[in-house]
């Protein structure tokens, strides 16, 4: 398991090498790994603007079944997310800058986790399975 | 696989009646394979089976656990290919308590060790089982791949224009699989221009369309532009109900028209010799 | 901080982003191509992503506004070499670069802003 910071925007592409690394070793499609690298870059840029900085852990792991993935959990010490629903619509599509790419990473990956609380944070975990 | 205390008498027994123990299991088993399976395989296969159950019973012997387990998926495995129900596999298992009661029938002594011992066999057979749904959940996966791709031709209709006839439902597995098989084909002939042929799609609702809009702005990024054509009567009355919008992707009744409006796109004309 | 070299030949000024961009420096090339538009008047732009494997929804929208920018400038942009994975991706994103002109590769994209001109 590797644990990245994200304090600076050279951190985020050095997330996005870092799951592209691991997830070109691991099996998935192109197009698989092309999503999840995507995600990443989303999420972590998130940690990093809207969050303050926080930390990327990247994990290969084996389902109950026997199925490799990748997972990467993502946490910041932001002032954390007052309106999930609204953070999870596709309000961002609308081009106004806003937005939190959350809905669009949601969309990329096998399996997508939220959890945040004002005051307390962000962490959102995403796995994207081999097929 | 817990043994808990081993079973020094139940080992000696069978290591003692191991020839006749083996062949009266192979009977057994031979008779419910009616003939699906080769003697000498099967009786190569009980055999090693036979050799780690008795070291698991002989207990203190770590590799061996894991040895059987290894050996029962593989003997599952290869049943489930060959077309045995998942019981019939179970059964073989099952049936060494057969061939092992037959010799511990009358020896009261052995009631307690004998349990112990069908208590084993049963696990076993149960692991052979959940082996068997394995393998075929795999075995149907692998087909369903085989058939996704088999189903998704591109093809090149002319210098620039490709061509992807789509047939059967079209679903988001296979939106990405024809996503990336016509952006490959763009890139690789270099084109400019697709014609998709949603014939052989039986129903298009909104999330069809919807896997038809992702395919056309898809390669629009590519700098392509694509046709629809194939939209059969029964559904555009469908379409049309629903409210779906097309948009401004170009939609053509047949092939011929489609590919008449991509070769007029790319500025070229069919015209006699 | 990487910074994107700008090519000029002739009317059109080409720029192929070859490595991974961290944010500043893609909002760096913005401004290099529209100082570099104003100095020079070029006509056209073409951004070449051949060799780029991740576009997210942040670069994506750098990359349209590039287009936005240019025009105000009497320019044309054309995105070209987009990846089929980084297509398919974008697309799943939400995000379809509907006003940006695209093209196969440099040379269409060439011919695409000169059949405009």
């Amino acid at each position: 398991m590797d644990e990245l910071p994200i304090e600076t925007s050279d951190d985020v592409v050095r997330v996005r090498q870092r799951v592209r690394e691991k997830a070109a070793g691991s099996g998935l499609s192109l197009v698989d790994q092309t999503k999840l690298v995507t995600a990443a870059s989303e999420l972590a840029r998130n940690a990093l603007v809207h969050g303050g900085g926080g930390t990327a852990r990247v994990e290969l792991v084996q389902s109950g079944v026997g199925r490799t993935g990748i997972r990467i959990a993502f946490s910041d010490k932001g002032p954390g997310i007052a309106d999930l629903d609204l953070a999870l619509t596709d309000g961002w599509t609308t081009g106004n800058g806003l937005g939190l790419g959350l809905s669009g990473a949601r969309r990329l990956v096998d399996e997508f986790e939220l959890v945040s609380k004002p005051g307390a944070g962000t962490s959102v975990v995403v796995t994207k399975w081999l097929r | 696989m817990e043994t808990g205390n081993s079973q020094d008498q139940m080992a000696d027994l069978m290591r003692a009646h191991e020839e006749k123990l083996l062949d009266r299991w192979c009977e057994l088993v031979l008779a419910g394979a009616k003939g699906r399976a080769p003697a000498d395989d099967v009786r190569r296969e009980l055999a090693e089976l036979y050799g780690l159950v008795v070291r698991v019973m002989a207990g203190a012997d770590e590799p061996a656990d894991g040895q059987l387990k290894a050996a029962l998926a593989e003997l599952s495995r290869s049943r489930a290919r060959t077309g045995f129900t998942p019981s019939e596999t179970a059964t073989e298992v099952f049936s060494l308590k057969d061939a092992v009661y037959e010799v511990v029938a009358d020896s009261a002594e052995m009631v307690a060790e004998y349990l112990k011992f069908a208590r084993l066999v049963d696990d076993l057979g149960l692991r052979t089982f959940e082996t068997y749904v394995a393998t075929r959940e795999q075995v149907i996966a692998e087909q369903a791949e085989a058939m996704l791709e088999l189903s998704t031709p591109v093809v090149r209709l002319w210098d620039g224009i490709i061509a992807v006839p789509l047939v059967g439902t079209l679903d988001s597995a296979r939106t990405q699989l024809v996503m990336e098989k016509m952006l490959d084909a763009l890139v690789a002939t270099r084109s400019e221009h697709a014609v998709i042929d949603i014939t052989g799609v039986p129903t298009v609702d909104t999330e069809v369309a919807q896997h038809l809009l992702k395919t056309v702005m898809a390669a629009r990024l590519l700098g392509a532009q694509c046709t629809l054509c194939g939209i059969r009567p029964q559904i555009a009355h469908t379409i049309v109900s629903l409210g779906i919008e097309f948009g401004d992707i170009t939609t053509k009744a047949t092939l011929a028209d489609a590919l008449a409006h991509a070769l007029h796109d790319a500025g070229l004309k069919v015209g006699p010799a | 901080m990487e910074r994107v070299p700008i090519l000029r030949i002739g009317q059109t000024l080409f720029v192929s982003i070859q490595v991974d961009l961290q944010d500043q420096s893609v909002m760096q090339l913005q401004e290099d191509i529209a100082d570099n538009l104003a100095a020079t008047g070029a006509k056209g732009v073409v951004i070449d992503i051949t060799a780029v494997e991740v576009v997210d929804s942040f670069i994506g929208r750098m990359l349209a506004m590039v287009g936005s920018i240019s025009r105000l400038f009497g320019a044309d942009t054309v995105l070209v070499g987009m990846r089929p994975a980084v297509a398919i991706t974008l697309i799943e994103l939400g995000l379809s670069l509907d006003g940006v002109r695209t093209a196969l590769d440099a040379e269409k994209g060439l011919r695409l802003l000169n059949g405009h001109a």
